[in-house]
């Protein structure tokens, strides 16, 4: 059985800047895996529905419009409404301008890490293959 | 064989985890991960489908029980293949075509194959950036494929893939190829109708007799028909169409401009108009006899060279093919059919 690793690359809410999203989905291409992007502007519903529908094992978030503590959480609330489950087989990560003070509560919120610019593309690798629910 | 699946609604454990069921199962009884997808394919589950799909593409041992029973649940979705140049517009016209299709209450399926690296084995699939509406409908399911080395314009398992969305009661299955170039015609093995997606200035007269792509097409389209070079492209691919008297459909030439919504209401009519002419001459029977052929050729082919292959590695004969191959003392046509008979058993004669 050849298991691909498939990632989607989502930029919720209003942000138009998608250069970032762009590197690390080229940065996952490059280390194997299929990348789903999700294109601009997604709420957290349809985020949601597309790691079900494309059988995710990562949801990568890019979102530096500063409303991660809005939308982040309620991504990961969606994910669990979509999977109907409460304990997720989906790693959710989150790049972009996100303030280290803020690290902690979306921690709590259920993302799993949170990568800031200037992170090597290799580590955000690295971590993503270390860390698959499934 | 026979992982145990943890009754966590349709958060299922991967492939490969063993793990007792806990709720909704008082006998403790054991129930296989592919039972329960397929009892999710029957509900409609939308997550089922996706592991699915997911368990097949990867060549799962659940993928055989799965595609048993997705084989007897199949129903009679029309499988529309859209194909054409990288660039003419395919996934924003899927994207229109998904909004016509539920404007009159169907339900549509979509698989959009994007190529896979061939260095790295990733890929990069982006159909969602432009198919952007009705992505929570829930009468909509999108699939995003990579082609994993397949280079006929779909991936490996495409067909298997078609019958899992035909299996969930999908009214329209659309599949859109890797962006094709000339001979990337696998589509029509798979699909009832074909739409071939053209756009304007690019390529002449010349383009249009070649063999190819241009000879699948059970409806065209041209899109991007505000460019004013359309007309000349619709007249060149009517010209092309018209050198054959003999049709028993004769493929239309429709024109759209998928971005504004422009036409696609009458390219859907075509399409059904197609399907309509295939039932009433009994060619659609024709149609899906050739699906089967093109997945059990498909099958023969990926399980035998995987098992050849497989083999030759394990003994070493496949070292000492390439170290002879290297060395100049043989050609590849000679050791495949070496290694064939060796491997097979057989005592076949390839040769003639």
């Amino acid at each position: 059985m050849d298991r691909k690793i498939r990632v989607l690359v989502g930029k919720p809410g209003l942000d138009g800047h998608d250069r970032g999203a762009k590197v690390i989905a080229r940065s996952f291409r490059d280390a194997g895996m299929e990348v789903i992007y999700s294109g601009l502007h997604r709420t957290p519903e349809e985020l949601a529905r597309m790691a079900v529908e494309e059988d995710v094992d990562v949801v990568a978030c890019s979102i530096l419009s500063g409303a991660h503590n809005t939308l982040l959480p309620k991504v990961v609330e969606c994910l669990k409404k979509e999977k109907g489950a409460e304990e997720l087989d989906v790693l959710v990560l989150a790049g972009g301008i996100i303030p280290a003070e803020d690290v902690e509560f979306l921690k709590a919120n259920g993302v799993d890490e949170v990568f800031g610019p200037g992170t090597n593309t290799q580590d955000i690798v690295e971590y993503t293959k270390a860390n698959l629910k499934r | 064989m026979g992982y145990i699946a943890v009754a966590r609604p349709w958060g299922w454990p991967c492939d490969g985890l063993r793990l007792k069921m806990s709720i909704g199962n008082p006998d403790g009884m054991v129930l296989y991960l592919h039972n329960q997808i397929i009892q999710g394919l029957r509900d409609r589950k939308r997550a089922a489908l996706a592991r699915a799909v997911t368990l097949v593409e990867n060549g799962s041992e659940h993928a055989g029980h799965i595609l048993e029973e997705a084989y007897k649940l199949r129903g009679r979705g029309k499988v529309i293949g859209i194909t054409g140049s990288p660039g003419v517009g395919k996934s924003t016209l899927v994207d229109s075509l998904i909004g016509a299709i539920r404007e009159r209450g169907h339900s549509v399926g979509v698989i959009a194959v994007d190529p896979s690296s061939p260095f790295t084995g990733g890929a990069i699939l982006g159909d969602r950036v432009r198919v952007r509406s009705r992505t929570t409908d829930d009468e909509v399911f999108f699939r995003s494929l990579a082609s994993r080395g397949y280079l006929g314009g779909l991936s490996r398992h495409t067909g298997d893939i078609i019958t899992l969305f035909d299996a969930f009661g999908f009214d329209y299955i659309l599949v859109e190829t890797v962006g094709a170039g000339q001979s990337e015609v696998d589509i029509m093995r798979y699909a009832h109708s074909v739409l071939v997606v053209m756009a304007p200035g690019l390529g002449d007269d010349i383009q249009a007799i070649k063999a190819g792509i241009l000879e699948i097409g059970d409806v065209f389209c041209v899109n991007k028909a505000d460019h004013p070079d359309a007309d000349r492209a619709v007249a060149v691919l009517e010209a092309m169409l018209g050198l054959n008297r003999e049709w028993q459909w004769k493929p239309p030439v429709l024109k759209t401009v998928a971005s504004q919504g422009k036409g696609v209401v009458e390219l859907l009519d075509k399409i059904d108009e197609h399907s309509e002419f295939l039932k009433q001459n009994g060619l659609l029977e024709e149609r899906i006899a050739r699906s089967y052929i093109a997945a059990l050729e498909d099958n023969i082919r990926r399980d035998t060279v995987d098992y050849i292959l497989a083999k030759a590695r394990a003994d070493g004969s496949l070292d000492g093919a390439l170290k002879q191959l290297s060395e100049g003392k043989t050609y590849p046509a000679a050791v495949a059919k070496d290694l064939i008979r060796q491997h097979l058993c057989l005592e076949a004669k390839i040769d003639e």
